[in-house]
């Protein structure tokens, strides 16, 4: 086995007066995949971050080829070779694919920049990641996951050694994993040493060679994958045995909690319809692209629509957020950083903000505030060191447990939630799924968009596909299956007779 | 867990906010330190009484603009809105003046008058802006010309100023007051707590912070942004009305140089004051300290000779850019 290329002796991590890594001890080997996994706010991130240069250790060592280092930046450690992808992208938004790709590294030719060759090694990197952008393109008008091909793009561009990925298959398709994952092997096989997390396990298990787990900021267990099993990782992450991670499926009734009949969008969806019935969890699955977002976005409010949506019998007047969320729809975006939380604001102030008339006829209540937060907390299992904290500062999955607790605030009766468990750990998917399951046995009606088969065959009853804008395909009982799912999201042929209904 | 929740809080606001937080009361004091010790008639009754009275205009302003640029927004129209409104305001009065006599009610009238005109210009500015989505940088800088303009027409490049009987009966409004307070040191004291309670403790206050903070955040929210951005506007043009009120009864006349400059005093003392130029965090307490330390500046170099008056703008300029470095510091390590 290689001698180990970066490493950690003991380090700890405090911000402020919390200690969030303790003694840390850690290893990575030249071509070699190594998960880092553990529960939301066990410490990943942190640890990456160490590792890429871009925070110091408070305490402890980190090693480059056995030598002791400490980065000053980020850019030091750059020079090294080692390139991190965030959690959370680091794109210049306003700037174009390319000169993204090469941001701080362009290429020039004399004292101009070399605009073209630029954009050519930029559209070649890409066309390796099987990614069909135009690399003028600017980065602000493209979908998450060409987003993250961006990012990888960029970490492509460069002379790596080291390459960390923090949660790079959480916003990405199956199909965009696979081709993610060709592209780490080929790494791997140059030298390349690379760390990544996911919560994924099956993914971990199928792609990494090694594994090391984090519980609450103590390594808790480095193991070669071949000698752990799922089961195993999961145990030492939540540090106890889980039960079965999906939940019974209620039995909907027959009454009719939302009807959405030829719903069009221009240019993105086209004649959509479906109908939805109480204490029913309805999936939809589909590409990215597919228009799934944008439907429910429709749907709720937030977008122009044609076509008739009906709430409970009544018809919901087309782009107003505010009524329907009064009449008991809403909407949770995939977007937790766009589109869901104020990342320089309080968690009380986030979790409050779309009902805040109800906390106080003038002056807002702040007692009434906090008392919904300690509710939120218990309720979501939201780990958050400092209540008073900007949430940004939360790891990612504890955001996405205080954007479910906002979304549900307003206790409504058809919840639209668009990847609902995206950079969510497995004990507390386990939880979020037994929510969604209680919430549809309590009578409420729940439409599920996700890019997980598994989730969607593990939650919804029924499921329809999408692809290019338009609903191809119903699935009922058991034909809800994977390949099933996949052929219609691909666009192969219709299913059955209740198709496009 | 929920011990280390409650220490950490008090720590944080300790540690983190520090500088933000006591820089400008620190400047504010610094300042009245040095003016004592510069003049001994410094802290005299009639000297902060007038320091107070003339800022009260630009604070009754700084006021709204503090909500504006907390939701991400910008107003440059406000000194020339102001000048216009005065001017309509005179105009009017003398017009009703020759109807209805040296009366009380050609008072209320041009009270509410420019209360109505400057809710109506801040109208115009915020439909510009979010029906017709303008970039409010533009637009009012458009309406910045185009009221300038309008008072210099009105006034004929000349002086529009209130009949003599009517100034005198009018003049209590800014010279009167209760228990020696004068009348517009009152008003900017109301408005400034008003305005401090609606920014902390309603739900307009925090909406303006999460538009200006992430736009599309809070339209996912379902705030109705448009409308709260528009609201924002027309409260700054009820000030800007409101702050004519008390302005006119001081001179009793209009010119193309009335309220130069208002507009860049006003977002000065709102920086100065801690809200964020960029919108998502704003404080209409730190507005009012930023006026009072712009307003001590200039008296204290009108009362001392050391440093000629003129250099009054350099002073107050190195003071905004040392604000917002300061404020940098405090904000960005994390
Ligand atoms: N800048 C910061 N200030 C204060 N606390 C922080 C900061 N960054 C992270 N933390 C805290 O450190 C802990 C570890 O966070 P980290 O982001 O490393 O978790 P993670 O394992 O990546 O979780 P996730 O799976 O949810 O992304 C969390 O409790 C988090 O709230
Ligand atoms: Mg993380």
């Amino acid at each position: 086995m290689a001698d180990p290329i970066l490493s950690l002796n003991g380090v700890s991590k405090s911000f402020g007066p919390i200690e969030v890594l303790h003694g840390v001890d850690f290893e990575l080997r030249p071509g070699e995949i190594h998960a880092l996994i553990g529960e939301n706010g066990a410490g990943k991130s942190t640890t990456m971050k160490i590792l890429g240069g871009y925070i110091d250790a408070s305490g402890g060592e980190i090693r480059w080829q056995g030598q002791p280092v400490s980065f000053a930046s980020s850019e030091e450690a750059e020079a090294r070779g080692i390139v991190m992808i965030h959690q959370e992208f680091n794109l210049a938004e306003h700037l174009g694919v390319d000169q993204n790709v090469f941001l701080g590294r362009e290429l020039k030719r004399g004292w101009r920049l070399d605009h073209a060759a630029m954009r050519g090694r930029a559209a070649a990197l890409l066309d390796q990641l099987e990614c069909h952008i135009d690399p003028s393109a600017r980065v602000a008008g493209l979908s998450v996951p060409a987003k993250q091909m961006v990012e990888i793009a960029k970490a492509l561009s460069r002379d790596l050694r080291v390459l960390i990925m923090d949660e790079p298959t959480a916003v990405l398709t199956e199909r965009d994993c696979e081709i993610l994952f060709r592209q780490i092997e080929r790494l791997r096989e140059q030298g390349v040493a690379i760390l990544y997390t996911s919560h994924k396990l099956s993914e971990v298990k199928r792609i990494c060679d090694r594994v090391s787990v984090l519980r609450d900021g103590v390594m808790v267990r480095s193991a070669k994958v071949a000698e752990i099993t799922e089961d195993e990782m999961a145990a030492a992450m939540v540090g106890r045995e889980l039960s079965d991670l999906y939940p019974a499926k209620a039995v909907p009734a027959d009454e009719v909690m939302l009807e959405v009949e030829g719903l069009s969008v221009p240019g993105l969806i086209a004649e959509a319809s479906l109908t939805l019935r109480r204490g029913e969890v309805l999936g939809i699955g589909g590409l990215v692209g597919a228009g799934r977002t944008e439907l429910a976005e429709a749907i709720a409010g937030l977008r122009p629509r044609s076509g008739e949506v009906r709430l409970m019998g009544r018809t919901l007047p087309a782009g107003q957020v505010k009524t329907a969320m009064e009449r008991g729809l809403v909407y949770l975006t995939e977007d937790r950083k766009g589109a869901g939380l104020l990342l320089d604001k309080s968690l009380r102030e986030n979790l409050t903000l779309p009902l805040l008339h109800r906390f106080g006829r003038v002056l807002i209540d702040r007692r009434a505030e906090e008392a919904a937060l300690d509710k939120a907390i218990a309720d979501f299992a939201i780990r958050a060191p400092d209540r008073e904290m900007p949430v940004g500062n939360l790891s990612g999955g504890n955001q996405q447990k205080l954007l479910l607790a906002k979304t549900l605030l307003s206790e409504p009766q058809v919840i639209l939630i668009d990847e609902p468990t995206r950079g969510i750990d497995i004990g507390t998917k386990q939880q979020i799924y037994t929510l969604i399951a209680e919430l549809a046995a309590a009578g409420h009606a729940i439409i599920v968009i996700s890019s997980e088969m598994p989730e969607l065959i593990g939650l919804a009853s029924r499921v329809l596909v999408m692809h290019a804008g338009r609903i191809v395909g119903a699935l009922d009982g058991d034909a809800v299956n994977e390949g099933a799912i996949v052929r219609l999201a691909m666009g192969l042929g219709e299913s059955n007779g209740e198709a496009a209904a | 867990m929920t011990m280390a929740t409650t220490q950490n809080n008090t720590g944080r606001t300790r540690g983190g906010l520090n500088l933000q937080v006591i820089g400008p009361i620190v400047a504010l004091i610094a300042l009245v330190l040095i003016g004592m010790a510069l003049n001994s008639n410094f802290l005299s009754y009639a000297n902060i009484t007038n320091v107070l009275a003339r800022s009260a205009f630009i604070g009754i302003i700084a006021v709204g603009m503090t909500f504006v640029i907390t939701a991400g927004g910008l107003d440059l129209s406000v000194g020339s809105m102001a000048a216009f409104v005065a001017g309509l305001m005179i105009l009017v009065m003398n017009q009703l003046t020759t109807s209805l006599g040296v009366s009380l009610p050609v008072i209320l009238l041009g009270i509410a008058l420019a209360l109505v005109a400057g809710l109506v210009a801040g109208l115009i500015n915020g439909i510009l802006i979010t029906r017709v989505g303008i970039e409010a940088f533009i637009v009012t800088l458009g309406t910045m010309g185009i009221y300038r303009s309008l008072i210099t027409w009105l006034a004929d490049g000349g002086t529009l100023s209130l009949g003599f009987e009517m100034r005198e009966l009018y003049r209590p409004v800014y010279y009167g007051g209760i228990a020696g307070i004068s009348w517009p040191i009152i008003a900017f004291v109301v408005v400034a707590v008003l305005g401090e309670v609606v920014m902390r403790h309603t739900a307009f206050g925090r909406h303006c912070a999460a538009i200006g903070s992430n736009e599309k955040v809070a339209r996912y929210s379902s705030i109705p942004v448009a409308r709260v951005k528009l609201a924002t506007y027309v409260l700054l043009g009820l000030l800007v009305g409101f702050a004519v009120v008390m302005y006119v009864p001081r001179l009793g006349s209009a010119s193309a140089s009335t309220g130069l400059l208002w507009e860049l005093e006003a977002i000065a003392a709102v920086i100065i004051g801690g809200t964020l130029l960029k919108g998502g965090f704003g404080r209409v307490w730190g507005t009012v300290v930023g006026v009072l330390i712009l307003s001590l500046i200039g008296n204290l170099l009108n009362l001392t000779d050391f440093v000629s008056p003129y250099l009054n703008g350099a002073i107050q300029g190195a003071v905004i850019i040392l604000a917002v470095v300061l404020q940098r510091k405090g904000g960005t390590e994390r």
